[in-house]
């Protein structure tokens, strides 16, 4: 076995199929003098991986999840070690029928072929399935299983080849040295080694190993059951590993999948059996494996007996033995997504885990990419581990997610559903008056924000059919009608609008335009008192973030940016200032609320308030500065995204509360109205053709294709500028379009309204492909009450994009005819922004 | 038809390294977890197969907690047809108290008008190795009894036994009712099947209490041997190392010639 070198250029700590695929790819990435390490022997040395049942179900309703599990395959495929069996997802109830439908939905917009079929077809590949149990199945014929085990040794022999990794197993992490906020070194029971980079990819164990860094990977070790049922005679008689298709009985949340003569059964049902890493016993003291653990007997008989009813004849043979049974641990989340990237709290310390082995070549390739190119070709946004502010990373708040989510593993989840666990972490400072109005609450980054006030219900009758209700309980659920009606009301008189979650920051010292200047497109280099609302791009010319900067001095910009992404968003601006601290990013989220004042009578509001001028004149549209609001002063900046006359007022938290109050009282004479982010986040927007991050603009959108481009591109440099230039001297592959729904009746005569994710298709019903290949899906639906309609964003083929074109929207397997009515970021209403002027 | 009881105890898995308890008292079983012995679940095994033999039936008996319901369970999942759960403190017990409490039933059912022809017991539990209960029963009873023994078969009223001794193979003929501690080795034990694991749901457990005042242990302390040292023998690296890899699957028996 190789020793330790004194130093590395590289250290990956897990040789599971996470860190194997990892060292493979910086060493094709062009990476040498990478040492890898596991406190395991070769090639299991038992986490996750060498316990997994192996199996890949492509189709996901999260794209990225779905991007990386597809380049996973490619790669298992390369490999020679990716077996195809084939899949069926069973329904047992109509309920899950539907959602099976919109499986379909998912299946289609990121081009996966699959079908929904009935238990006759289901029983015509795997006979021994009672057809009589199921209702249908979704049938995906790309699934299979993987020899993962094989694939990481094949990867680890692929990057010793060429010479750029040195193996040390049985070899365990004993610390890790930081020295002013760079990783310096890896502490271990074999000898330290110097390393300025250190990728944690160890699964289980990375909570325990990043501590000793002073860093945060907020994962549990979570148990995940699974039987091995065997040898059953009918299995017996088949060749090889595995012949008949993989059941996953979604109802029951378990799944069955032949391995040889065996019938693998694993569950997701029983209750949620969490450990701590600190925990989990070493490789002497376990019996198996370190994450094979004792199994619980008693968790597993329920799904014992549900797998008995759809498998009867070889689950029910009394010659095949459960031989077999693991309490297995694996990682999970508190929202389920991956933790992958640099952390936040130690320059040179990455994270790689949390993934599954159907992400793990590709969460490999892409990490690798990332640390090699600054920016992964698959965007990872939603799997950056810099994306947790401080109370998501503590173990009550990981166990409380974990619990609640374990069971929605192969669960029907709405797409508005809301966490109910270990909420109201952050109140904002009105959020008492909130409660007063019946505020029904949903959470951002932890804020509780309002999606609309019961207190406006009684606005529905004075706006009578134009909320445009919603029949089906599937499209209303996390949705009222009370939404439109604020948005009307809001449209009509004024609407009052909390925004404390938005994350705050400035960037403050005598460099801070150039720092701010080199990190945005547009010109940051404005007079004081102007904002500024621009994209930020990566390297490739792809979005990172859109938000907006206030320029409060000659060396203060304050910028404001969406809670979701804020802390994402200060890593990026905080990893770009210059080195010598001639420009610096302090946080400001906790010190400032934001109130939106926004709607034809928002100046008469105002007005009420204040003695400064907040004329169009005095006070023009992109313009902030301080203004005596009553007795308070409060940065009131003229910006809008609701697409109406208006203010975000910012004051100190804990004043917020009495402007909150000041601005009810004024407004009440006026008809202004408590406005939810039901109106903020979709219905103002949308009608307005704004984009939002994280929907429309993501790593692989340009702002040509998201139809934002300015007529000019300031001269100084900025992050991505190159690639800015090329996209706009090119025609773009893909154009951003919005468009309504002609008609939502469905085949039952209920009328059906689109939430998201949807494919969009020909008007028959065809194809339609991008030219990046892609196929079109919604990235957000939404009412637009003042216009009577259903609005879906979608970013269609050039041809396509062109205002008046008929096409269809494909919404729980039926079509719905849609035109496109804006090709471009031109707003659907008040197309030439007269309101914003006032 | 022969009635046979087995009994068993809920001890710590130890294939793993074993870590003792702060007191010393005990096995620290948290990562391994609870199991029967080898010896037991050959015990289990022949129970069920002497009991099908004959048409009689197999009784799982423990004396401990209610968390010995999950061997008890384990047991009939196997096959054992129906289970007896003597409630008691298990620390508290000492292997007198264990044969006394387990006499007792035996006798109470008895006088009930159930008698058990064969009470199986394995050798040494495996977590404190008393090597008692066998034999203390068989004095409880009155009873003849075996230790060490493998296999057990039925001939009219006679039990023949099986194990090995000093000389080779011993074999013994016992007259029914017997007390026989039973050895892994000759049997392979079964494990449950799915509808095995449905049926021992469904099978009610008699728990009874105990009315034993427990003599307790005498046990002062659990030590760990000092650890062996492990000797790794490097058959060769790569292909060379094939022709000692298969020498070494004769030797063990893995594969014959």
């Amino acid at each position: 076995m190789a020793a330790l070198p004194p130093s590395a250029r590289a250290v990956v700590i897990g040789a599971g199929i996470v860190g194997n695929s990892l060292v493979y790819h910086l060493a094709r990435l062009g990476w040498s003098d990478i040492v890898q390490i596991d406190k395991g022997a070769l090639p299991n040395p038992g986490g996750s991986t060498g316990h997994a049942s192996n199996f890949i179900f492509p189709v996901d309703h999260s794209r990225e999840i779905t991007d990386l599990t597809l380049d996973s395959v490619k790669q298992y495929m390369e490999m020679g070690v990716f077996t195809q069996s084939g899949g069926f997802e069973v329904a047992r109830t109509e309920e899950r029928m539907e959602e099976l439908r919109r499986r379909m939905s998912s299946a289609k917009a990121w081009g996966i072929e699959s079908e929904l079929v009935t238990p006759e077809q289901v029983v015509e590949t795997v006979p021994f399935l009672d057809p009589s149990a199921i209702v249908g199945a979704f049938w995906t014929p790309s699934v299979g299983v993987v020899d993962s085990l094989r694939a990481g040794t094949i990867m680890r022999e692929r990057a010793l080849e060429l010479g750029a990794l040195r193996v040390v197993s049985s070899v365990e992490v004993t610390g890790l040295d930081v020295e002013e906020g760079q990783i310096r070194r890896v502490r271990t029971s074999g000898g330290d080694v110097e390393a300025e980079t250190v990728v944690i990819a160890c699964g289980v164990w990375s909570p325990k190993v990043a501590k000793m860094a002073g860093a945060h990977i907020p994962l549990t070790p979570a148990v995940h059951q699974m039987i091995s049922v065997g040898p059953v005679p009918v299995l017996a008689q088949q060749d090889g590993e595995i012949t008949f298709p993989i059941v996953r009985d979604m109802d029951t949340f378990c799944y069955e999948r032949q391995h040889g003569a065996d019938m693998e059964v694993g569950s997701y049902a029983h209750r949620p059996i969490l450990h701590d890493p600190e925990d989990i016993p070493s490789i002497e003291q376990a019996k198996l494996s370190p994450t094979e653990m004792p199994f619980t007997a008693e968790d597993f008989d329920q799904q014992l007996e549900e797998a008995l009813e759809l498998m009867p004849d070889i689950l029910g043979d009394e010659q095949a033995e459960i031989r077999y049974a693991i309490n297995g641990l694996l990682s999970l989340t508190p929202d389920g997504a991956p933790l992958l990237g640099e952390t936040p709290e130690v320059k040179g310390l990455w994270s790689a885990a949390a993934v599954w082995i159907k992400e793990g070549p590709g969460v490999g390739r892409a990490v690798a990419e990332w640390m090699t190119n600054g920016l992964p070709e698959i965007d990872l946004a939603h799997s950056d581990i810099a994306r947790f502010y401080p109370h998501q990373q503590t173990r009550g708040h990981i166990r409380a997610r974990t619990s609640e989510a374990f069971n929605k593993t192969y669960g029907i989840v709405h797409p508005g559903e809301q966490y109910q666990s270990d909420r109201c972490q952050r109140l904002a400072p009105m959020h008492a008056s909130q409660q007063d109005m019946g505020a029904v609450f949903i959470e951002a980054a932890g804020w509780e924000r309002p999606l609309w006030y019961a207190c406006n219900d009684g606005l529905l009758e004075e706006y009578g059919a134009a909320v445009m209700p919603r029949e089906h309980e599937w499209d209303s659920r996390w949705w009222s009608p009370t939404i439109n009606a604020e948005h009307l009301a809001m449209r009509d008189r004024a609407g009052i609008i909390d925004l404390s979650a938005f994350a705050i920051f400035d960037v403050v010292g005598p460099d801070a335009t150039d720092a701010v200047q080199s990190i945005v497109v547009a010109q940051a280099d404005v007079a004081l008192g102007r904002v500024i609302y621009t994209p930020v791009l990566d390297g490739r010319g792809g979005f990172r973030s859109d938000l907006t900067v206030m320029r409060l001095a000659h060396d203060r910009f304050r910028v404001v940016t969406g809670g979701a992404h804020g802390m994402v968003d200060r890593k990026w601006f905080a990893d770009r200032m210059p080195k010598d601290g001639t420009a610096s990013v302090v946080d400001l989220t906790s010190a400032y609320t934001t109130i939106g004042l926004w709607g034809p009578r928002a100046r008469d509001i105002l007005g009420e308030l204040t003695r400064d001028d907040i004329s169009h004149e005095g006070f023009g549209f992109g313009s902030c500065r301080d203004i005596e609001v009553d007795s308070m002063s409060v940065l009131a900046s003229r910006i809008s995204y609701v697409g109406e006359l208006g203010w975000e007022l910012h004051a100190p938290i804990e004043q917020g509360a009495r402007l909150w109050s000041l601005l009810h009282e004024a407004g009440a004479t006026h008809g202004a109205v408590p406005v939810g982010i039901g109106v903020y986040g979709t219905t103002g927007r949308i009608e307005k053709s704004y984009r939002a991050f994280g929907f429309e603009l993501d790593a692989e959108r340009s702002i040509v294709e998201a139809g934002m481009p300015r007529p000019k591109v300031k001269s100084v440099d900025f992050v991505g500028r190159e690639a800015y230039l090329k996209q706009r001297a090119e025609d773009p592959k893909a154009v951003l379009c919005t468009m309504a729904v002609d008609d939502h009746t469905s085949a039952t005569g209920v009328k059906r309204y689109m939430l998201g994710g949807e494919p969009i298709l020909t008007s028959d019903g065809g194809v339609l492909t991008d030219d990046h290949g892609h196929r079109p899906y919604v990235t957000t639906a939404g009412s637009a009450p003042s216009l009577g309609k259903h609005l879906l964003m979608a970013y269609l083929p050039p041809s396509e994009a062109v205002v008046g074109n008929e096409l269809s929207v494909s919404y729980m397997e039926e079509r719905y005819p849609v035109t496109v009515a804006a090709a471009d970021a031109t707003p659907v209403f008040d197309p030439d922004n007269d309101r914003i002027r006032g | 038809m022969v009635n046979v009881m087995v009994c068993i105890k809920r001890v710590p898995e130890t294939s793993g390294q074993i870590l003792l308890s702060d007191d010393a008292q005990s096995i620290d079983a948290r990562h391994v977890g609870y199991t029967l012995s080898s010896h037991e679940e050959c015990a289990v095994e022949l129970a069920i197969q002497i009991a099908k033999a004959t048409d009689g039936e197999s009784t799982v008996l423990t004396v401990g907690s209610q968390d010995a319901v999950e061997q008890v369970r384990n047991a009939l999942a196997v096959g054992c047809s129906a289970a007896v759960l003597v409630e008691a403190d298990p620390a508290a017990y000492g292997p007198a108290d264990v044969a006394q409490a387990i006499a007792q039933v035996v006798r109470a059912r008895e006088a009930a008008g159930t008698s058990y022809d064969v009470i199986l017991v394995g050798n040494d539990a495996a977590d404190t190795g008393d090597f008692q209960v066998g034999v203390r029963l068989a004095y409880a009873l009155g009873r003849p009894v075996l230790t060490g023994i493998s296999t057990v078969e039925m001939s009219g009223d006679t039990a023949i036994a099986k194990g090995k001794g000093p000389e080779g193979t011993e074999v013994f003929e016992i007259p029914l009712p017997v007390v026989i501690a039973i050895q892994e080795g000759g049997i392979e034990p079964r494990y449950p099947s799915i509808p095995g694991r449905m049926k021992a749901k469904r099978i009610p457990i008699d728990t009874v209490s105990s009315p034993i005042e427990p003599a307790g242990t005498g046990r002062v302390r659990l030590e760990l041997p000092p650890a062996q040292p492990s000797v790794v023998e490097v058959l060769g690296e790569g292909p060379e190392a094939a022709p000692a890899v298969v020498e070494l699957l004769y030797r063990l028996g893995v594969v014959t010639k």
